[in-house]
């Protein structure tokens, strides 16, 4: 009886799958990679130019033969930032059989990372997620593969020392965040490097949507008149920031952005980039156009009669989409060469993904060294200032105070 | 047609309200629960599944809102807030005490309870937009705590993790074993919600929606009802809210913003405000529709598009047919897909004579 209504449902099923598609991965050469993206939420301003890099890349990986022989195909659902999509995202990459997925959001990324370690398939989180999410041992299918917040942090506290002459000695660095949780997550990274350097941190707080920051400007330039100012917002607040702070006339080269506030189209909100003239930025990938890679997208377009995309003009996020899936098919083509080049597991690419090291990509990729201990990759980042009319670097991969991240990474391992 | 309701009369009151209107009507309800207790786990991938315990848990949510919006006519914008303090009263429970599930859900819908009361209480003196308003302030001051207070929060994070739910030893941690875990809280739910509706705390609620004056004159304690109703109905986020933090494995206060609250307004005002069945539409329509358009049109799009130009196309007008969709609905039968459901039924009741 169940047979019988198995094989019934089964006919069902293949008929809806035939009407509804959901492609099985057919060829016997093909791998399967999830994203997850937002081109329609919250955060749509990046995902719209994140996910064609993403994309981009993986179509030059295809139109050069695949990796290691391998063709890639990409399923990518838009979440709209919300969880539960998020969810539904993953389950169906699963029946899909993807080998990996690239996530896309904070709360996403903390509501699969539990789900992720059940069906070992492994997840990457640049720029989002915990910072503890960093220690392989806790989140063993979490990759951040980029600087988290407390090592961009430690990255920002270094550059400011650098550029107040090697010493921090009884000076005021003012902290601008977006009240959310992962605005306060540099917190504790701050106030120990506060007592540690001996420097004075006062945070001021941006409500939510962050476009109203007027009175939080008002307070740092007036009163607390800081040697340098330290922001880590989201969305249209990084341009708002800019404006104000100008508006005040506090000089912008002594203020230094967290990743998700850095982007072209942020800078010119602001209005344009003289305006932002002097503005630091840190980046967790390559900025510009002159890498190696992204001439060979270029070449690729031209080769199909097509001008390249417009998104490439905002290297900012394009160039992130770019690293996330040079670091994909890195950790599958490592695992592809650990099986003599038969298909991998998702679990033998999670070890693929924990082997990577010196894959800089032309310098689009920072010197990071995944392992099994360390999901983040060391947590490298660059400067970028606004000059002349561009982003120009200004300081080449480095890593600030690592050690202070590290003892907060054992702290929090040994929490759990 | 094979639905005869000729030959049955009702002579009592107790026979008028009851469950079932009609004796067929326990053998519809059977063949249900085969098909979801048998039939569908038994045969459906687990991916589906997965769709299907979003879908309960946000009937669970959808019935608690509707109690309150649809039966009661009390709008609120707080709903999400009020999951959001069901989740984390049982994430700190389950963390800190390291109680059961079957201690902390409950738990969850009582704080949660107790709490709406408290936003609720503007609710005495004023109505309609107003209302509104004042429930968003609730939304927003809860946000805030959450935010800001880490023995709530649990640290700057703002989330707690929780260990899958387990019942004798037995660990609800797949797809499959979690359908019936939320299975069983979502009839709860409707059993619960169908008895409260034909009960007398349900007809005060319609009493007091339909003209609160003149339930008061007949003897309705306006105020008692209409708090009562608030914190029935965020018991009910409570638990939906707990829902979500076993199911997801976390509580997390970003899961619960205002654009959720949203959300499940949408949900009941599409399926029918004041009606189970048409919390139950509203879920399945709110939860579905992105998921269906978007392989319907995974699958027309691969025949004019690249994956990379397909993902930009599917995202925008993904949005815009789930956006016409509501507002085709929502022409064609204001009153939601309950209606649209019962009037579908009706003429097919006298099939094939229209009178």
């Amino acid at each position: 009886m169940t047979r019988f209504v198995r094989s019934w449902l089964g006919v069902a099923a293949t008929t809806a799958t035939l009407v509804f598609g959901g492609g099985q991965a057919f060829a016997q050469k093909e791998l399967v990679f999830g994203l997850q993206c937002d081109r329609t939420g919250p955060t749509a301003t990046v995902g719209v130019n994140l996910c064609p890099g993403y994309h981009d890349y993986i179509g030059l990986v295809n139109s050069k033969g695949g990796v290691e022989g391998f063709k890639i195909k990409v399923l990518e659902i838009d979440n709209e930032y919300k969880v539960p999509p998020a969810m539904e995202a993953h389950e169906r990459f699963k029946k899909e059989g993807a080998v990996l997925e690239g996530l896309y959001g904070t709360p996403q990324t903390a509501a699969l990372n539990k789900k992720l370690e059940e069906d070992k398939i492994l997840g990457t989180s640049p720029g989002f997620g915990t910072a503890s999410a960093a220690d392989g041992k806790r989140f063993p299918y979490t990759f951040p593969i980029a600087a988290s917040y407390w090592s961009q942090a430690g990255a920002a506290v270094a550059f400011a020392k650098e550029r107040l002459g090697g010493n921090l000695k009884g000076k005021k660095i003012a902290y601008l965040f977006y009240d959310n949780p992962a605005g306060k997550e540099a917190l504790p990274i701050l106030e120990d490097l506060a007592k540690a350097e001996g420097f004075e941190m006062r945070t001021f707080a941006v409500p939510a949507p962050g476009v109203e920051m007027g009175a939080q400007i008002l307070d740092i330039t007036g009163r607390f008149k800081p040697d340098f100012v330290i922001t880590h917002l989201f969305g249209r607040a990084p341009s708002v920031s800019m404006k104000e702070l100008k508006g005040k006339g506090f000089p912008l080269s002594k203020v230094v952005a967290f990743v998700w506030g850095s982007a072209e189209a942020d800078i010119i909100a602001a209005g344009g980039m003289g305006v932002a003239e002097g503005y630091n930025t840190i980046q967790f990938a390559g900025v510009g156009k002159d890498f190696p890679v992204l001439k060979d997208i270029e070449a690729m377009y031209k080769a199909q009669g097509k001008t390249p995309p417009k998104e490439m003009d905002s290297t900012v996020y394009y160039n992130r989409g770019v690293l996330i899936a040079a670091l994909h098919v890195e950790a599958v083509r490592n695992a592809i060469k650990a099986k003599n080049g038969a298909a991998p597991t998702s679990e033998e690419v999670k070890n693929g993904m924990e082997s990577i090291k010196g894959f800089t990509l032309g310098g689009l990729v920072p010197p990071m060294e995944i392992t099994p201990a360390d999901h983040e990759g060391g947590g490298w980042v660059q400067i970028w200032t606004v000059k002349g009319g561009k982003l120009t670097k200004t300081k080449d991969w480095f890593q600030g105070y690592r050690s202070v991240i590290q003892k907060h990474l054992d702290a929090e391992s040994k929490k759990s | 047609m094979f639905h005869r309701e000729s030959g049955f009369f009702k002579t009592t009151y107790a026979a008028d309200a009851a469950l079932y209107p009609l004796p067929i009507a326990k053998w519809t309800v059977a063949a249900l629960a085969l098909l979801f207790v048998v039939i569908i786990p038994l045969t459906v991938h687990e991916y589906y599944l997965s769709i299907l315990n979003l879908i309960f848990i946000a009937i669970v949510g959808a019935l608690g809102l509707n109690i309150l919006v649809g039966y009661t006519g009390q709008i609120s914008i707080g709903h999400a807030a009020f999951m959001s303090v069901g989740a984390y009263t049982a994430a700190n429970l389950a963390v800190k005490l390291g109680l059961p599930f079957w201690i902390t859900l409950p738990a969850g819908g009582l704080m949660a309870a107790a709490i709406g009361v408290i936003v609720g209480m503007p609710s005495l003196r004023i109505k309609g937009l107003y209302l509104a308003i004042a429930t968003l302030a609730g939304q927003l001051i809860i946000e805030w705590t959450i935010n800001r207070v880490p023995a709530i929060s649990g640290g700057a994070q703002a989330s707690i993790e929780v260990d899958r739910p387990s019942l004798f030893g037995f660990s609800f941690n797949t797809q499959g074993s979690l359908y019936f875990f939320l299975l069983f809280f979502a009839v709860l739910a409707i059993i619960a919600t169908l008895n409260l509706a034909r009960s007398r705390i349900g007809r005060a609620f319609v009493a007091v929606r339909d003209q609160d004056i003149a339930a008061e004159i007949i003897g309705i304690n306006i105020y008692r009802y209409k708090l009562l109703a608030f914190a029935i109905s965020s018991f009910y986020a409570g638990v939906c809210g707990v829902l979500y933090t076993y199911y997801f494995g976390i509580a997390n206060y970003e899961q619960f913003q205002l654009i959720v609250s949203i959300d499940y307004l949408a949900m009941i005002i599409i399926g029918g405000l004041g009606s189970v069945l048409g919390s139950i539409f509203g879920a399945v329509f709110v939860t579905l529709l992105p998921i269906v358009i978007r392989i319907f049109m995974e699958d027309v799009g691969s025949l004019f598009f690249t994956t990379a130009e397909m993902a930009n196309v599917i995202s925008g007008l993904r949005l815009g047919v789930f956006g016409g969709l509501i507002i085709f609905f929502l022409i064609v039968e204001p009153e939601g897909l309950n209606r649209l459901w019962r009037n579908i039924r009706s003429y097919f009741r006298v099939w094939p004579f229209s009178y």
